[in-house]
């Protein structure tokens, strides 16, 4: 008999006010009873309309079953039949716009949580991804460009069909945006770690500190030997307000902020990279990004973090969850403020910014209401680190770099309608580079998609 | 792991060090950078290639121990390993078509100069070379400075090699002269680009300068490398990092790089007190009683 509860069985977590001041994951995880109350709840369903909601078409009825019978090894190899990152997806993929959406469940309460079920199965089953590999390869070599969330699943596909896999990183370490990007308190590193180590079994290479781009070409890969390409390179050109002063001292993009953080580890002693530790942070933008880089001010110890954004939170693009993890941990809100000036002392440190109030006008051609400034309600917010959330598009370096790679106006890499054939023959793109910035289980699709287009070209190609 | 080749002193705070870098040594070309990260817990630095060999598969740097990474690299060893190095990034600077330059170094910046000199000469310009010191005891690399040049000026902020001034003086002495130059290209500290940039709009000499800024990925993605050069805001990474010196705003870029410096001043005090501990009972850093 199926669990009748109509809500979700509620995920332990740590408590906001000891969260805020420490790097630990928030989210602890189901107990084995949390997942037996949960997994009972699913209905499994005939039709599976979860399944259609999940970009790359995991079997959630089916993983949650083995979870049900007590074997979250059998789960999690379910799951490893179309997703290599599962620990990964389980914790930042946005479950509640994709396959919990549509879970029937969730016409009468809470879906399935699934995000929460996939997370038990990764943490508690043994992966089978390392024996996948297949007995032969094949000999034939494929470069995959970009080591994130994209790039990781093109490759384990294509490693699965018995191609010799490549992944170039540019930096010193791999994962893309899962290891500069999302903060160490919603995604562990050595998760992360520990899935780039199970590719690794599966037989990929990865080439660290390689800059497509620089240290090679596109045409250079194809030179010494690759037969095809994909490109994952994400969209990491980070965006700028355009506002008076916002090239003061103390005033960083997220992406500056975060990698100081995730990737190169500055809140730690040992660590020689600087940062700042700010007083009182203001971080512009009301995405997840956002979100992360406020959370993460607020575990550096700064005394008042806030967010800014110009529309109210209804609009704001982060997930309902994080939002209201931030709002938990003390974060304050200034919603329909837009910056307009950055203020800086004597030396050219930031002090303030100046913001004018907004009001929400006609729905613009997205759907959204449009912000509209108030005349005279410019004031000023006091912070000494502006952090700039206001989205990324994809690194210029590769469509500069390759003849014959087209882009449209804002960099994202132009593609068939298939959605991965670039005009390049023989290059291959997807996730952010393509979409400009999305998320990582979009990405992952894309790649999955990549590696099945990028066979059937080889495959005809060979003949 | 990248392995360090050759490694020694030129001065009491320089380092020339040159390190097995296959791939990147292919590629480098004049003006461009690496990144490296000495081992696990480093940051990652930007250097300008002072010298790239293809053959040999090396790439040199040349580096003044003045902040805590510099330090820590500046003790490793020829056979050491270097954890992370990649490049070569940013653009190579455009030299070509030019029949008369003035190339100008600024202390360390004449590492950097080097080789900017040499491709000039080696295509057939007129290149005369001005260079500063803050004094005699840190003058680097006169005789490969004196080897690719016409002429060479050394100025000392001190006046200790006999020739006080500042390279602008020597700059306005040449032009004085009746010296016409196409271009004058100038790598040191922003206050000695900034300087020599507001000479040369005087006289409307075409003047390249290759920033420095602050910078993680060396990609374009971090930002961190913005400056604004007329007007318009650009990153040293992928759009540097040579720029048009009369467009280039100094003043922010020398407030922006400003912003860890007290931090690093920190690092690097508490770097070294840790050493001099770490040196034992002989050598005493501080009066016997007083342990701050």
């Amino acid at each position: 008999m199926p669990n009748m509860q109509k809500t979700k069985t509620p995920m332990p977590s740590q408590d906001a006010s000891v969260r805020a001041r420490n790097w630990y994951e928030v989210a602890l995880g189901y107990t084995a009873e949390d997942m037996a109350n949960e997994a009972a709840r699913c209905l499994n369903c005939k039709n599976h309309p979860c399944t259609a909601g999940c970009p790359v078409a995991v079997n959630i009825p089916g993983f949650i079953k083995k979870l049900a019978e007590g074997k979250p090894t059998e789960a999690l190899r379910v799951i490893e039949e179309t997703s290599s990152l599962a620990a990964i997806c389980g914790r930042v993929c946005p479950q509640e716009r994709q396959c919990e959406s549509l879970c029937v469940r969730g016409k009468n309460g809470d879906p399935v949580g699934i995000g929460r079920l996939e997370r038990y199965a990764a943490d508690h089953g043994v992966s089978g991804i390392s024996g996948a590999k297949k007995e032969k390869d094949s000999g034939v070599r494929v470069a995959v460009i970009g080591s994130g969330p994209a790039g990781l699943s093109c490759a384990s596909d294509l490693c699965r069909m018995g191609y010799e896999v490549t992944v170039f990183e540019a930096l010193h370490k791999a994962g893309g945006v899962l290891s500069y990007g999302i903060p160490e308190f919603r995604l562990p590193k050595s998760i992360v770690g520990k899935q780039i180590e199970s590719l690794k079994e599966l037989g990929v290479e990865f080439r660290l500190d390689y800059v497509v781009g620089r240290t090679f070409t596109v045409d250079e890969l194809f030179e010494s030997g690759y037969e095809a390409i994909f490109i994952g390179s994400g969209a990491g050109l980070p965006g700028f307000m355009g506002i008076p002063g916002e090239n003061a001292a103390g005033v960083m993009s997220a992406n500056e902020f975060l990698t100081r953080i995730n990737l190169m580890k500055a809140y730690r002693e040992e660590y020689d990279t600087p940062i700042r530790i700010p007083t009182r942070a203001a971080v512009v933008g009301g995405g997840n990004v956002a979100m992360d880089a406020a959370r993460c001010a607020m575990r550096l110890g700064a005394e008042e973090v806030s967010i800014i954004y110009r529309r109210s939170e209804e609009e704001m693009p982060a997930r309902a969850e994080e939002i209201e993890h931030a709002k938990e941990e003390g974060i304050v809100f200034r919603t329909l403020q837009n910056p307009v000036k950055v203020n800086t002392d004597e030396k050219g440190n930031t002090v303030s910014v100046t913001v004018v109030d907004m009001e929400l006008g006609e729905p613009g051609p997205d759907g959204r209401r449009r912000p509209v400034e108030k005349a005279g309600s410019e004031h000023d917010i006091p912070c000494d680190t502006l952090i700039v959330a206001v989205g990324t598009s994809p690194n210029p370096l590769l469509r500069m770099t390759t003849p014959g790679l087209e882009s449209d106006r804002k960099g994202c890499l132009t593609v068939l309608e298939d959605g991965v054939t670039t005009t390049r023959p023989g290059v291959f793109a997807g996730g952010d580079a393509v979409s400009g910035a999305a998320t990582v289980i979009l990405a992952m699709g894309a790649g999955k998609k990549a590696a099945k287009a990028i066979d059937e070209y080889l495959k005809s190609k060979a003949k | 792991m990248f392995r360090i080749k050759e490694a020694y002193p030129l001065t009491d705070i320089t380092v020339y060090m040159k390190i097995e870098a296959p791939d990147v040594a292919k590629k480098a070309g004049p003006g461009q950078f690496i990144i490296l990260r000495a081992d696990e817990t480093g940051e990652r630095v930007p250097f300008t290639i002072s010298e790239a060999d293809p053959a040999e598969g090396t790439v040199s740097i040349i580096f003044q121990k003045v902040g805590l990474s510099t330090l820590k690299l500046g003790e490793k060893k020829p056979g050491d390993m270097i954890a992370d190095f990649v490049g070569p990034l940013g653009n190579v600077s455009h030299l070509d078509g030019y029949k008369s330059a003035c190339v100008i170094g600024g202390g360390l910046g004449c590492a950097i100069a080097l080789p900017q000199a040499k491709y000039l000469s080696d295509h057939g310009a007129n290149v005369d070379m001005i260079a500063g010191f803050r004094n005699k005891d840190i003058i680097i690399l006169e005789p490969q400075m004196k080897s690719v040049c016409d002429t060479l000026t050394i100025m000392t902020d001190d006046g200790s090699n006999g020739n006080k001034g500042l390279v602008t003086d020597a700059l306005k002495a040449k032009i004085a002269e009746g010296k016409k130059y196409d271009v004058v290209i100038a790598i040191g500290p922003p206050i000695m680009m900034k300087f020599v940039s507001l000479l040369t709009k005087e006289y409307g000499i075409k003047t390249i300068v290759s920033l420095n800024p602050i910078m993680i990925d060396g990609t374009g993605m971090c930002g961190g490398c913005r400056v604004t050069v007329g007007g318009e805001r650009k990153f040293a990474c992928v759009d540097g990092p040579d720029f048009d010196g009369h467009l280039v705003d100094f003043d922010e870029l020398m407030k922006r790089n400003a912003t860890y410096r007290d931090i690093e001043g920190e690092c690097c005090n508490l770097y070294k007190m840790g050493q001099q501990r770490q040196s034992g009972p002989s050598k005493p850093s501080q009066p016997e009683g007083k342990e701050s």
